[in-house]
């Protein structure tokens, strides 16, 4: 059992206060996942040509500003960081495959969260409330984020297992559900060169959703072959540069409900979460129909 | 009337407020507000009461009810009315899945769209959807009738026992073992007082009947297939 939230904005109000309504949906989930919790943010574009990374190091002293200056000498720009809790955003005037080979070599001890041009992700253990305030999410504004609690049920509880997994430059995916057919299809991603870093389905099911994109794929086409192949119960939440997309598989066992108003389109595991939203009671409500795929975007 | 705000109360105090009401109780109406999506509304009722919720309500709303009824003017989240034994539930709204899932006895009456597995494992309940129903309504239904005045879903009655199913719009798909039956004349009398009671507009005789073929009852190695 886990949670998933999902908040669109519509209006700059809603912009200015995403995290914070973003922070009161999830931690509405806090009892279909008190193990650990995250979300995926859109907000800042990095300027032409750099790219935004997210980074996580456990350690809380590690010296993010050595790594960024260290960066910085080697790629010659300006290197930003800005760090929150055990993650630190890095913005980079570079493309990633080069700063993914620098980082792996001089820095294997920090993780790569997130890549793209807006996206930030922040996941860590524990309860909802507890991430909510390590990472200050309230304070965070942006066009649209996506949350998850997590209870694990297919694999360890730790950072590295927390949803959203990032499945591409600004995109990311949540997952309700478990599904039965992730070790083969791990082994068929890796012959792809997917790199897949633990042994959780969740993340084989970003990683395909990764390898289908890269063979040129639309979103929409990918989320409809993953309903062949990913054999197993889900609800999906997508995050994309400009919106998000939701998906639920044939039997449709995993809870979702869909709100929508003038100011925002939001996205839950339960309405409850969406209660928690300004105008949730005048919202237009529904439930998502199994293996249809709705999105959202900007575009 | 009595008014309970659930932003100032707890579910359970409320539930256990409304457990410990005798019999012959005087507090008979109790309007809730704010449930906020909120789960387990009202359930364990056993009494002459009327709660009349405000708003959306969460999972399981209703389950078990006895005697009371309940309405929801807002949409209700899954297992509304579950397991109910008598008694009357009324969602103004729509009802997400396994409305009405194993209930006993008394009428559910979803005026919307139910999504899917409505009246899964009924046993003997009456429910009423003004609306649609989603895929694997009534599967394994044993007794009791599901009114559906829009469409179905797939697999309509998949391993079906005796509840009978009727039906106005397209069926898309009927389960294993659930057939079409003919609408006899003591089958729309039992529809004329479901609709009547239920409070909904629809022509009778627009439905359809499915029922059991009853070629699952017994083990037959032709069927093996089916199963």
């Amino acid at each position: 059992m886990c949670g998933i939230v999902g908040l669109y904005t519509k209006n700059p109000d809603i912009e200015q206060r995403l995290g914070d309504y973003l922070s009161s949906m999830l931690i509405e989930m806090t009892e279909r996942g008190p193990d650990s919790a995250g979300i995926a943010v859109y907000r800042n574009p990095a300027p032409k040509g750099a790219t935004k990374l997210t980074l996580h190091n456990a350690d809380p002293n590690y010296s993010w500003p050595q790594l960024a200056h260290d960066m910085q000498e080697e790629l010659g720009d300006k290197v930003s960081v800005e760090v929150r809790g055990s993650h630190a955003v890095l913005i980079a005037h570079e493309q990633y495959p080069a700063i993914r080979a620098w980082l792996h070599h001089h820095h294997p001890e920090v993780s790569v969260v997130s890549v793209g041009d807006k996206i930030e992700i922040y996941k860590e253990m524990g309860l909802p409330a507890d991430v909510v305030q390590r990472f200050h999410l309230r304070d965070l504004r942006g066009t649209h984020a996506l949350g998850h609690t997590r209870m694990a049920t297919e694999s360890a509880v730790t950072t590295e297992h927390s949803h959203p997994f990032s499945t591409g430059l600004d995109l990311c995916l949540v997952h309700n559900g478990s599904l039965s057919n992730h070790n083969r299809l791990r082994e068929r991603l890796k012959k792809h060169d997917i790199e897949i870093r633990t042994d959780n389905d969740t993340e084989v099911a970003a990683g395909y959703l990764t390898w289908r994109l890269r063979e040129g794929a639309t979103l929409d086409e990918a989320l409809e072959a993953a309903i062949k192949d990913l054999d197993g119960f889900y609800t999906f939440a997508v995050g994309t540069k400009d919106g998000f997309a939701v998906l639920r598989d044939p039997i449709a066992c995993k809870h979702a409900v869909l709100a929508e108003t003038d100011d925002w389109v939001a996205m839950a595991t339960e309405y409850r979460s969406i209660a928690t939203l300004p105008g949730a009671d005048k919202a237009v409500i529904w439930e998502p129909v199994p293996a249809q795929i709705y999105s959202w975007s900007r575009a | 009337m009595i008014e309970v705000d659930l932003d100032q109360t707890e579910i359970r105090d409320l539930n256990e407020r409304l457990h410990r009401l005798p019999p012959d109780t005087n507090e008979r109406a109790w309007h809730i507000v704010n449930p906020k999506g909120r789960h387990a509304i009202g359930v364990g009722l056993d009494g002459p009461i009327t709660v009349t919720i405000d708003g959306h309500v969460g999972f399981y709303c209703a389950g078990m009810n006895k005697q009371a009824e309940v309405v929801v003017n807002g949409h209700a989240g899954p297992g509304v009315a579950e397991n109910m034994m008598s008694g009357f539930v009324r969602v103004r709204g729509n009802a997400s899945q396994s409305a009405g899932a194993s209930a006993r006895g008394g009428l559910l009456v979803i005026e919307g769209d139910t999504s899917s597995r409505c009246g899964i494992s009924m046993k003997g309940a009456d429910i009423v959807v003004g609306g649609s129903v989603g895929h694997m309504s009534a599967f394994m239904a044993q007794r009791g009738n599901l009114v559906v005045c829009g469409d179905a879903g797939r697999s309509l009655g998949d391993s079906i026992y005796e509840a009978r199913l009727f039906v106005r719009g397209s069926v898309e798909s009927l389960g294993a073992d659930c057939v079409e039956k003919e609408l006899r004349p003591e089958h729309l009398d039992i529809l004329t007082k479901l609709l009547d009671r239920a409070g909904i507009r629809a022509n009778p005789r627009e439905f359809k009947r499915y029922g059991s073929a009853r070629k699952l009852y017994n083990f037959n190695v032709d069927h093996a297939a089916a199963y």
